[in-house]
């Protein structure tokens, strides 16, 4: 029988002081707690997220319409930015289809917060001091892509060839596929051979992302080379946070938006609405600010030093 | 055969990899928040034993093995082949070849049980139970009254296999050994 949760009583106490501690930490910044929708008539068109979708009928709708269940609540948070709401965080049960293993739960808890006028720099300071104060983390180190790349593998991830990125993928993580793209070997490499080492002895911020994997963060030139402004948040090998400086720029928004569902199409998997309200709230502003998505139960799973999501959450996927 | 795609990857399944049959024992799914999910499987080849790791791409799939494990009693050997019988009431006989016996050569005995993974309908290879009980075929003369403290003596068994026993222990005497370890258990009951 599986109707007893999964975790221990510990884990549920650990949670209720996790949330009170946050919400305290942003009651204090006069950061406004928000709510919005998890259920959505578009969703994120993002190559490697699926979203659960859900069916729902309305009175005066002769048929039932395919509506999105949010893998963030960042489409929503950043319409209240353009509508003036100043700074606001969230905590939000998001759906990401397909994701199970011992980090993964297709439902998990999201910690996302925007800071208008807040640079990529002051955010990680915020998170750093976040984590002090719930989870008693020392202060974070930070290096930048390149760098980990460097150290870990001696190879520049901005210049080297794709010939030679596929090749060292192969040699290191026993890949079969062969149709991988740049960003894939990009990603095996960092999972296979950088991530499991990071922020071991303290956490470790990861900076200046290839500007591929820019998502919805604006993209900088340095040294000829293009950045996304975006950091990743490592804690003892997990992937904890990501963060941005926001994309502002509703022309830019869309075009990222129509070529995701260009590479879906190639790939042969559905379409995704594009979500024309936040496209519209762009184009009558968003402030500049940077915005960071947390995952509340890896946090807990730090605090608690496991390695399985089952243990900080009542019921996964299987007992749901 | 079927074929296993990744989201049915999990440890157990059988699959051919690199033309060799093999079997999950770990699978790990592996996604950077916005980047391409993988499965991180480790593998055992059950031709070699050798344990493999590997990395797939979500929605790769790979070929099922005609891999089956099934329960056999030990009969005789020709000298080429040692021929086991099915213990279903079939009686039906399979010959498993030096390479399928492999190290279980040590630990076979006539009328015992052991696990044979069969592949495409041959022996592959051969498991033997954690304990059988073995004869003594040859060793030093026991030492009367030593019984319990210390000291040991190479001993030579009915198929061939060396192990360290007690000093007590006799020519003719039947001994349970651990087959996982090689190692001396006790006296076996009769």
């Amino acid at each position: 029988m599986t109707w007893q949760p999964g975790c221990e009583l510990e884990a549920l106490k650990q949670r209720a002081r996790l949330l009170s501690s946050i919400r305290c930490f942003f009651s204090e910044k006069a950061v406004l707690e928000v709510d919005t929708p998890l259920l959505s008539h578009s969703s994120v068109t993002d190559l490697h997220l699926a979203s659960v979708t859900a069916q729902l009928s309305l009175p005066g709708h002769p048929s039932a319409k395919t509506m999105y269940l949010q893998t963030s609540p960042e489409f929503a948070m950043k319409r209240l930015l353009a509508s003036g709401s100043g700074s606001i965080y969230q905590i939000a049960k998001c759906f990401r289809d397909g994701e199970r293993g011992a980090r993964h739960n297709p439902e998990f808890s999201m910690l996302e917060w925007y800071r208008p006028d807040f640079n990529l720099q002051d955010l990680m300071d915020e998170v750093a001091e976040l984590l002090f104060l719930v989870a008693n983390l020392p202060a974070p180190e930070t290096v930048t892509y390149q760098q980990a790349f460097q150290y870990y593998l001696n190879i520049d991830p901005h210049k080297e060839s794709d010939e030679t990125l596929s090749q060292l993928a192969k040699d290191k993580t026993g890949i079969c596929a062969d149709d991988l793209s740049r960003d894939d070997c990009l990603d095996l490499l960092l999972t296979h051979c950088i991530e499991p080492d990071l922020g071991c002895d303290k956490p470790v911020f990861m900076t200046e992302y290839p500007a591929s994997q820019a998502s919805l963060a604006k993209v900088k030139e340095r040294d000829g080379v293009l950045l996304a402004q975006r950091f990743e948040l490592y804690v003892n090998g997990l992937e904890l946070a990501n963060g941005y400086d926001e994309l502002v720029d509703a022309d830019e928004q869309l075009q990222r938006f129509d070529a995701d569902n260009e590479a879906r199409k190639a790939c042969s998997l559905p379409e995704i609405p594009v979500d024309y309200n936040l496209v519209e709230s762009l184009k009558s502003g968003l402030p500049e600010c940077s915005g960071v998505a947390l995952g509340l139960d890896r946090l807990q799973m730090v605090i608690q030093e496991t390695k399985c999501i089952d243990e900080v959450i009542s019921f996964a996927i299987e007992r749901a | 055969m079927a074929n296993y795609s990744t989201n049915e990857f999990k440890s157990g399944v059988k699959v051919m990899l690199e033309g060799d049959p093999c079997a999950m024992l770990e699978v790990e799914f592996v996604k950077p928040g916005k980047g391409q999910a993988f499965s991180r499987v480790k593998l055992r080849n059950l031709r070699s034993g050798r344990v493999w790791e590997r990395t797939f791409k979500s929605g790769e799939s790979l070929e099922a093995a005609d891999v089956i494990e099934l329960d056999m009693e030990y009969l005789y050997t020709d000298g080429e082949f040692w021929h086991f019988m099915l213990t279903d009431g079939s009686f039906e006989q399979y010959g498993a070849d030096e390479t399928a016996v492999g190290d279980c050569k040590k630990w076979l005995k006539e009328q015992v049980i052991y696990t044979v993974t069969l592949y495409n309908g041959a022996p592959l290879t051969i498991s033997p139970p954690n304990f059988v009980d073995l004869e003594v075929v040859e060793t030093d003369p026991g030492l009367k009254g030593d019984t319990a403290q210390g000291g040991t003596k190479p001993a030579t068994f009915t198929t061939g296999a060396v192990i360290n026993v007690p000093l007590f222990v006799n020519i003719g005497e039947v001994l349970k050994i651990d087959t996982r370890s090689a190692e001396y258990v006790s006296r076996a009951k009769s």
